[in-house]
């Protein structure tokens, strides 16, 4: 009897955060076309998700694309079919890995800042103060943000394939001894520029859905530094998981 | 010019203002005082509509400002300036930054006119020489004095100060009292503070009210406090008149 109402209890947090979540995503959008347009904050949102993450992104798009060489070699040497490997490691990157494990680096990096930031401006009263200066809080902190999550995510994305693919490269050709000629010709032959797109496209829900999550998380932050530090332990969980259930929901609906 | 009637306010079933009518008159200076956690700040945060009542009215310019939206709000919110108790102020901003913020949001100047405007407000709170410092490394009076400045920053019609002087040495405290007198007086604002120190209340306010116990215990000018009958404030006055009576015995005796 009592092994369910946790579930059931946790079910309606999802419903109620689900639905605040959104809320504050729309309301966050809707604000980009309210005046002033925050143009330098947003390039200082850019910077700073940017920074703050590319080099992880890099680390873990270099040697998922390594490991991916390896399992897929050793897959595919069952039934001789090594020679497609520059392929399946460019698919699996360009489609599935580059995306998520930007976006969770993201998390981990950024979102986390984010959201402990947030969290601290509003238990100090700042967002108030932003308030009572008649700026609206939700167009000053969410709304760069939110654009420049957009625009990064995908970028660091488009990284991570990159990488992702010398990674697999470097294992498939120089360490597994492929030839360079064939793993670069049955990339060309099974990529195609949709199966890009579509990372590049999930990265964009990515951004702006981690970004709309840790902002929402921090804002809505109370109970002193311990109530921070709780925000951005949800932010994170909620973010990372969510961004894995969204990746498999948006694969088998349109990808 | 506000008026404040029957005004209720719970926080999870504990009330903290049981019904708070005070008036506060045009271009006075009115003193609002109590004991620590009676609801001083919360009746504050209700004048500038960051908290909504569960009961009562609040009338500003011929209108109820807590049947306020948000947007409408804002225009009130350019009216009535609020100095948060702990000051609130921007921690990713400098002092400069954070006192040029209400004028870079909100005024037609020049960044040459800004600059101009802001170190004549520093200079006033005698903060010049700290501009480029962080909050963070401020004390905390510099950091009340910070706050001051930026709420100055706007002219605001009505300033509310949340225990502007509380934490400051003596010498400050009738310098920033004196201050805000003479900015009273030139720019004709009407100045509600919140203070503990009756001798500077006495001193400085035109009028003076009592929060007691969630209510309104008493008001009036200085003298009708001084002989007032309410049984907390006749204990507030004598505490603090004892005190002071004392402190000038004991300098005559170093003498
Ligand atoms: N956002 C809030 N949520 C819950 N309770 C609150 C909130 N704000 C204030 N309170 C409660 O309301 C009461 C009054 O708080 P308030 O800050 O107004 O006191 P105060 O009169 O300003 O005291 P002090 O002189 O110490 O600043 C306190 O008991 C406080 O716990
Ligand atoms: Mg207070």
């Amino acid at each position: 009897m009592n092994f369910f109402s946790p579930i059931g209890r946790l079910f309606l947090r999802f419903i109620e955060d689900a639905g605040g979540i959104f809320l504050f995503f729309w309301q966050s959008l809707i604000f980009t076309f309210t005046p002033p347009l925050r143009f330098r904050l947003f390039l200082k949102h850019m910077e700073f998700i940017g920074v703050r993450s590319w080099l992880v992104v890099a680390l873990t798009a270099l040697f998922s694309g390594m490991v991916t060489a390896y399992q897929v070699h050793h897959a595919l040497v069952k039934f001789g079919g090594q020679s497609v490997l520059g392929g399946v490691v460019a698919l699996t990157l360009t489609r599935e890995l580059g995306p998520v494990l930007s976006a969770i680096m993201v998390v981990a990096r950024a979102g986390s800042a984010i959201s402990a930031e947030i969290g601290s401006m509003r238990i100090t009263e700042q967002i108030d103060a932003l308030k009572i200066m008649a700026v609206n809080p939700i167009q000053y902190l969410v709304t760069p943000r939110l654009w420049a999550a957009m625009i990064v995510v995908p970028l660091l994305t488009a990284m991570a394939d990159l990488i992702g693919i010398a990674g697999g490269y470097l294992i498939g050709v120089l360490v597994l001894g492929i030839d360079h000629g064939i793993f670069v010709a049955r990339m060309q032959d099974m990529v195609e520029l949709i199966d890009i797109m579509s990372g590049i496209y999930k990265s964009i829900f990515f951004g702006a859905f981690l970004v709309t999550v840790c902002c929402y998380k921090g804002y809505f932050a109370k109970g002193g530094a311990e109530g921070v530090g709780r925000a951005t332990t949800e932010a994170v969980v909620i973010s990372s998981v969510g961004i894995l259930i969204s990746d498999y929901v948006l694969t088998t609906l349109f990808f | 010019m506000l008026e404040i009637k029957n005004l209720r306010k719970s926080f999870a079933g504990f009330q903290v203002l049981k019904g708070v009518n005070l008036t506060i008159p045009k271009e006075s200076m009115t003193f609002i005082m109590g004991g620590s956690g009676t609801g001083k700040s919360v009746l504050l945060k209700h004048i500038v509509g960051l908290l909504k009542p569960d009961e009562g009215e609040i009338w500003f310019e011929g209108q109820d400002i807590t049947k306020l939206s948000e947007r409408e709000l804002q225009i009130v919110r350019k009216k009535i300036g609020l100095l948060f108790q702990e000051g609130a102020l921007f921690d990713s901003m400098t002092v400069f930054e954070n006192v040029a913020f209400p004028l870079v949001e909100h005024s037609r100047m020049s960044s040459k006119e800004i600059k101009l405007k802001v170190e004549e407000l520093l200079q006033a709170v005698e903060l010049l020489s700290a501009k480029d410092k962080f909050p963070s490394e401020l004390s905390g009076g510099m950091r009340k004095r910070a706050a001051l400045a930026r709420t100055l920053a706007l002219n605001p019609q009505v300033i509310l100060f949340d225990e502007p002087t509380t934490g400051l040495d003596p010498i400050l405290q009738i310098t920033i009292m004196e201050l805000i007198k003479k900015i009273k007086e030139t720019f004709k604002l009407t100045c509600v503070v919140i203070s503990h120190d009756l001798i500077l209340a006495l001193k400085f306010a035109e009028k003076i009210a009592f929060l007691h116990e969630g209510v309104v215990v008493e008001e009036g000018d200085p003298e009708k406090i001084r002989h007032a009958a309410h049984p907390f404030v006749r204990k507030f006055v004598e505490s603090a008149l004892l005190d002071k009576k004392f402190e000038t015995k004991e300098v005559e005796h170093e003498l």
